[in-house]
């Protein structure tokens, strides 16, 4: 067995046994084909659930908070990322936490797949190849042609915050972020933008998939559900989507970590993250900032300094 | 009895004139049912829709009625537009989901006009799958891949030809439109014979969920149960037979209109009062609520399970929440002595 998963069960078993947590929040296999799904091992017996591997694409953080009790929690770099986030907005508390540490070479992205062999049937990892059974044909793809497009352009594979690091530590060039998806989308003429967007946001179906599997979406009343004002309808139309999503996006503004759970978990398809990471590049360029790469610091808009690029924005008395 | 495609699609071509047809379309994600003016139009090679076909009885953001105050006189119209629809191309599951759909929107204590009026004038031709996904799971529920409950015409796609068979007298109407059918030949009877002894190969036994979730209220099953859902709608949103909704009022100064949004047992705010009380507050209690309504409840009140095993609830859970282990935990679970 592969000696991440093996770490991984260990830890999880002795911290159980040693009552350090209460819980501890990984992945087990899936009921399908490339899926992994969330796993909460409550006794050190059943540790033996734990897997890591390409298909480990939830992000954990957004459960912490309502957990009860002391966890521990498998964090990639993006979970890691999150809880940051998490602990600057003083949501969790640091001391009933355990972060396991694993560095991430990237996840699966299943749609690339389903295009091409249809419905899953069966598949297997070895080695960076990924063979899949599927039920139009089938096929072996290398893992890179695979990747999740969040993790082409991650910085941060290796966790920012741990208590414990499990395996290697992925080596990371060190450069300013790079936004080239960003600069393509800025570069398409207004209308050819307007065309992109009116067929995204056509798909999304207000389910809030997107909302819900974002571990920094915490808000105890959502500004979607308020009723009082009622901001937006329930109308499932171009408008209010694109008014739902936007919304989401700057309410991301300074905060969102760009891990993809919320374009990975949309069942439509939507490009969420082209939002996203437009409203990441302005935070970048505005105001010099990475959300959450350290448990210190604040995201970007909770910031007040007289040293603010805009003048006069506080001034000394 | 069978009919070529070609004169098939003669016969749904003309239907046209007379009816809003609705049918299996690609389109940039996947399958999905839309408006279609002619047969060319229609994926023929498909599994089944992302979404179920219930919008269009039940539609997901819907004008009921509205209203405008002038001075002191108010008026209220109502918003229901119904058109004679046919819808092609849906599954057995899906057909069957509809006839569930109709026990809700349908029944001695009342009748929706909406649903209702919608229903009446719609026709269902029902194609039988000849490939079964790895998430379809309707055997389980006495399904069969080509099962006509539901539909008022049954398709069986023998390759170049439909083998037709009329299930209701609506179905019977509109096949009389039919030109040049024939007599099966031998092959194509196997052929029809083995499409419909098909069963998928997915099952779950159901066969005591609802007499077990009568002593489950109480049970620690629930506490484990829902500790990785995140509590979005996508199982609702995509199930054929989940029928919960909300109804407000879309208001701009002197008028506005009732609308009825599709709701769904997951959200905290579909059973918080107005008081601030909200008797389903934890995730537990939904989805409690969301495996006794389909499995206990409704079995209870209407004497069918509310599930057809689509499988898209499967297919589209972002944390892989698969209601055939839900089920199976359930079986399984030990009963606590109260």
């Amino acid at each position: 067995m592969n000696k991440i998963i093996n770490d991984i069960r260990e830890t999880a078993r002795q911290l159980l046994a040693e009552g350090k947590v209460d819980v501890v929040i990984g992945y087990e296999k899936g009921s399908l084909p490339l899926k992994a799904t969330p796993c909460f091992v409550h006794s050190p017996e059943s540790v033996d659930l734990l897997i890591w591997d390409e298909t480990c694409e939830n992000n954990l953080a957004g459960y912490l908070a309502k957990t009860p009790g002391k966890k521990a929690i498998v964090a990639k770099g993006c979970d890691s990322r999150a809880l940051a986030v998490l602990l600057q907005e003083n949501q969790l508390v640091r001391d009933d936490l355990y972060i396991i540490g694993v560095s991430c070479h990237g996840v699966i992205d299943q749609r690339k797949i389903g295009a091409e062999v249809g419905e899953i049937l069966e598949a297997s990892i070895n080695d960076g190849k990924i063979s899949v059974k599927g039920m139009e044909g089938d096929k072996e793809y290398l893992f890179t042609e695979l990747k999740d497009a969040t993790c082409q352009t991650c910085r941060y594979p290796n966790p920012v915050i741990e208590d414990l690091h499990i395996g290697e530590t992925i080596e990371v060039a060190q450069e300013a972020p790079a936004f080239a998806d960003v600069t393509e989308m800025e570069n398409k003429s207004n209308s050819e933008r307007q065309e992109y967007f009116k067929e995204q946001m056509s798909k999304c179906i207000r389910c809030y998939a997107c909302r819900n599997a974002c571990p920094l979406c915490y808000c105890q009343e959502c500004f979607v559900d308020c009723n009082s004002p009622k901001w937006l309808t329930g109308g499932v139309n171009r408008a209010e989507n694109l008014f739902f999503q936007a919304g989401r996006v700057l309410h991301l503004a300074g905060r969102c970590v760009d891990c993809g759970a919320c374009t990975r978990a949309c069942p439509q398809g939507v490009d969420i993250r082209a939002l996203n990471r437009k409203m990441t590049k302005d935070v970048y360029v505005m105001f010099n900032h990475e959300s959450g790469i350290s448990e210190e610091g604040k995201p970007a808009l909770n910031e007040y300094s007289a040293n603010d690029p805009e003048e006069q924005f506080l001034v000394k008395e | 009895m069978k009919i070529s495609k070609e004169k098939f699609g003669q016969a749904f071509d003309a239907l046209v004139a007379e009816y809003q047809i609705i049918a299996p379309v690609s389109d940039a994600n996947g399958i999905a049912f839309k408006g279609v003016k002619s047969f060319s139009e229609v994926k023929q090679d498909y599994l089944n829709s992302k979404l179920p076909p219930k919008a269009f009885f039940f539609p997901q953001h819907e004008k009921l009625m509205s209203y405008k105050k002038e001075g002191k006189d108010v008026s209220v119209k109502s918003e229901l537009k119904v058109e004679n629809t046919v819808l092609f191309g849906i599954r057995p599951c899906d057909a069957k989901g509809m006839q569930l759909l109709d026990m809700v929107f349908k029944n001695d204590q009342y009748t929706d006009p909406y649903y209702y009026e919608r229903r009446e004038k719609s026709v269902i031709i029902g194609v039988a799958c000849n490939k079964i996904a790895p998430t379809c799971f309707c055997s389980s529920f006495g399904i069969s891949p080509a099962g006509s409950e539901g539909s008022d015409l049954l398709l069986i796609d023998l390759g170049d030809s439909y083998d037709v068979e009329m299930i209701t007298e609506k179905g019977k109407a509109l096949a009389a439109r039919f030109e040049a059918l024939s007599e099966l030949s031998a092959d194509e009877q196997a052929l029809v014979d083995k499409i419909k002894s098909a069963v998928t190969p997915s099952k779950v036994d159901v066969s005591n969920t609802t007499s077990k979730l009568d002593k489950m209220f109480n049970s620690p099953f629930w506490d484990t149960l829902q500790e990785k859902c995140i509590g979005c709608n996508v199982c609702s949103f995509s199930c054929p037979t989940c029928h919960c909704f909300d109804i407000s009022e879309e208001v701009r100064k002197n008028e506005g209109t009732r609308v009825r949004t599709w709701d769904a047992c997951m959200a905290p705010l579909f059973t918080l009062h107005g008081s601030g009380h909200n008797p389903r507050d934890q995730k537990k209690a939904r989805w409690r609520q969301r495996l006794m309504h389909k499995f206990n409840y409704f079995v209870h009140n209407n004497g069918a399970m509310a599930c057809v095993g689509c499988g898209r609830c499967i297919k589209s859970c972002p944390v892989n929440m698969d209601i055939r282990q839900v089920i199976d935990g359930a079986n399984k679970a030990e009963l606590v002595v109260e």
